[in-house]
């Protein structure tokens, strides 16, 4: 029943939202453009050499690191500092989805390694994913992609030790209920191939989505040269931002037309050999992981990884992009003005701000990225941008209100304090640092 | 009678599991009590953590993972 109700408040939603759309007003139909725009953007820029092949990896994980293997490292015998690494960073190793993160987190809290780690897992989860951390690198920037990753795991480390130290003396008291684990199945192949399997997978990765810089020379035809940063390509125009005398971007975005440029030269240097030969590079790794795939595993397991690859792209693919469509279209219709007032810049209001927006909003899987893209076009800073992101994934107001039915509302508010708290602070200096 | 409880907050690996146990059943003309466990809290005191978890007649069988209709078959034959 509860089903078929679904279904009815789709079908009533697209009903009403299409009976009331002013299609006549010029916004709307440059929003709806913008919409397609930006979904094509990511169809044809970021899914074939990016959420693709993650899809492969995080169905890989799923199948091939067991769940299982990850929390004996997180029951309650188990070395502190041991628990709180791993813990940190099992969101890489685990890319699950949220609403299975939060029944791992009460297992490790009511059974297993305690508050700490269990705090520092809830963080790292949702947040560091390969998927998320590949796709923030690509489309906001390597810089924003890199802090992403390396600060979620310092982070959750953090995080996890201040909610012990705080919080010590409840659980000092709290019941040691021995956590039933479930064996960790039989590997089948040694450690090193299963490492050199994903070390496969994760380079093909980082080689199809290897950076450009897209610092170029251009030659005009009017016989002058310029050298700038590509900010955006279409058919007809190239947007620029120039370089001055002394190497630094020019602020002013400057609009060429292609027909009076004779050709544009990307600026050498090493990133951009590397990202000249990305495809053979990629190619040679997915060579690799063929033959790796032929020569170690099961037709049952090759079959179960297919398997689990694709109930992945079931569950992401329509988030994704529907996502993206509706971020491009409300956008669209969110004067420019009104973002930059609020989260431009990097003062400690607007990465406040963008922390406790973060916090608060419910973010499906990846969806976070385009938002925080489109945000960052209407004038975002790259400080709150950040604050966000590292708010973002990690908490909801839905996901709260289970985290204080199983460790109530003293800790609850303090974990959500030091997020909101840690991600302002990242913001602002990352702001500061990059600018 | 069998009983049969699935532990998951409602994503859609417990959902498909939930629709392979009731094809399972039919399947092989068996009736079960279903129950479908969705508190965190109640999954963690039957000692689940992964979802989604499937416990038959109080012990648990598989967590962590959707099995699939032939494997459920196998699971509550001749019992």
């Amino acid at each position: 029943m509860n089903k078929e109700w679904k279904i009815f408040g789709w079908l009533g939603g697209i009903f009403l939202v299409a009976y009331f759309l002013p299609l006549g007003n010029p916004n709307v139909t440059n929003a709806i453009y913008e919409a397609f725009r930006l979904l094509q953007w990511y169809v044809r820029e970021h899914t074939l050499a990016c959420v693709v092949p993650a899809m492969f990896i995080a169905g890989g994980i799923a199948t091939f690191l067991s769940q299982a293997s990850v929390m004996r490292y997180l029951g309650p015998k188990s070395n502190r500092f041991l628990a709180y690494s791993v813990a940190s960073v099992s969101g890489c190793i685990l890319a699950v989805c949220s609403c299975s993160v939060l029944p791992m987190f009460a297992g490790i809290y009511t059974m297993g390694a305690g508050l700490g780690p269990a705090s520092a897992f809830l963080y790292s989860g949702p947040a560091i994913n390969v998927m998320a951390i590949f796709l923030s690198a690509r489309v906001l920037g390597f810089e924003i992609g890199l802090a992403r990753a390396v600060l979620s795991i310092g982070f959750a480390f953090v995080i996890g030790l201040i909610m012990a130290a705080v919080f010590w003396r409840s659980e000092a008291k709290r019941n040691e209920i021995a956590l039933a684990m479930p064996e960790p199945p039989k590997s089948t192949r040694s450690l090193w191939k299963t490492t050199l399997f994903f070390a496969g997978m994760i380079f093909f990765l980082v080689f199809s989505d290897w950076y450009n810089t897209n610092d170029v020379t251009i030659a005009m035809k009017d016989g002058s040269a310029i050298t700038a940063n590509i900010r955006y390509t279409t058919k007809d125009t190239l947007d620029i931002q120039e370089y001055n005398a002394q190497g630094k971007l020019v602020l002013d975005v400057r609009r060429l037309n292609k027909a009076d440029i004779i050709e544009t030269k990307p600026v050498p240097s090493f990133t951009m050999t590397v990202h000249h030969y990305k495809w053979h590079l990629a190619g040679l790794m997915g060579l690799a992981i063929l033959l790796m795939t032929w020569k170690w595993f099961s037709r049952e397991e090759i079959r179960e990884w297919m398997q689990a690859t694709w109930d992945f792209g079931k569950m992401i693919v329509p988030l994704l992009f529907g996502g993206v469509f509706i971020t491009g279209f409300i956008g669209a219709l969110i004067p420019e003005k009104y973002v930059a007032s609020l989260v431009g810049g990097n003062s400690f209001f607007a990465n406040f701000f963008a922390s406790v927006i973060g916090a608060m909003w419910y973010f499906a899987t990846l969806t976070e990225i385009p938002i925080t893209e489109t945000l960052m076009r209407l004038g975002m800073g790259k400080g709150p941008a950040l604050a966000l992101l590292l708010a973002g994934p990690a908490l909801s107001v839905p996901s709260m209100f289970v985290i204080y039915k199983i460790i109530g509302f003293k800790k609850t508010a303090m974990f959500v304090v030091l997020v909101v708290g840690f991600s302002t602070a990242a913001g602002i200096l990352f702001g500061a640092f990059v600018k | 009678m069998k009983k049969i409880e699935i532990l998951g907050p409602g994503c859609p690996k417990c959902n498909a599991l939930t629709e392979n146990v009731k094809k399972a059943l039919q399947e092989t003309n068996q009736t079960a009590e279903l129950v479908k466990i969705t508190d965190i809290k109640d999954m963690i005191a039957k000692g689940v953590m992964f979802t989604p978890g499937l416990i038959i007649d109080g012990k648990i069988v598989k967590q962590g993972k959707t099995l699939s209709v032939d494997q459920i078959k196998e699971l509550i034959k001749g019992k």
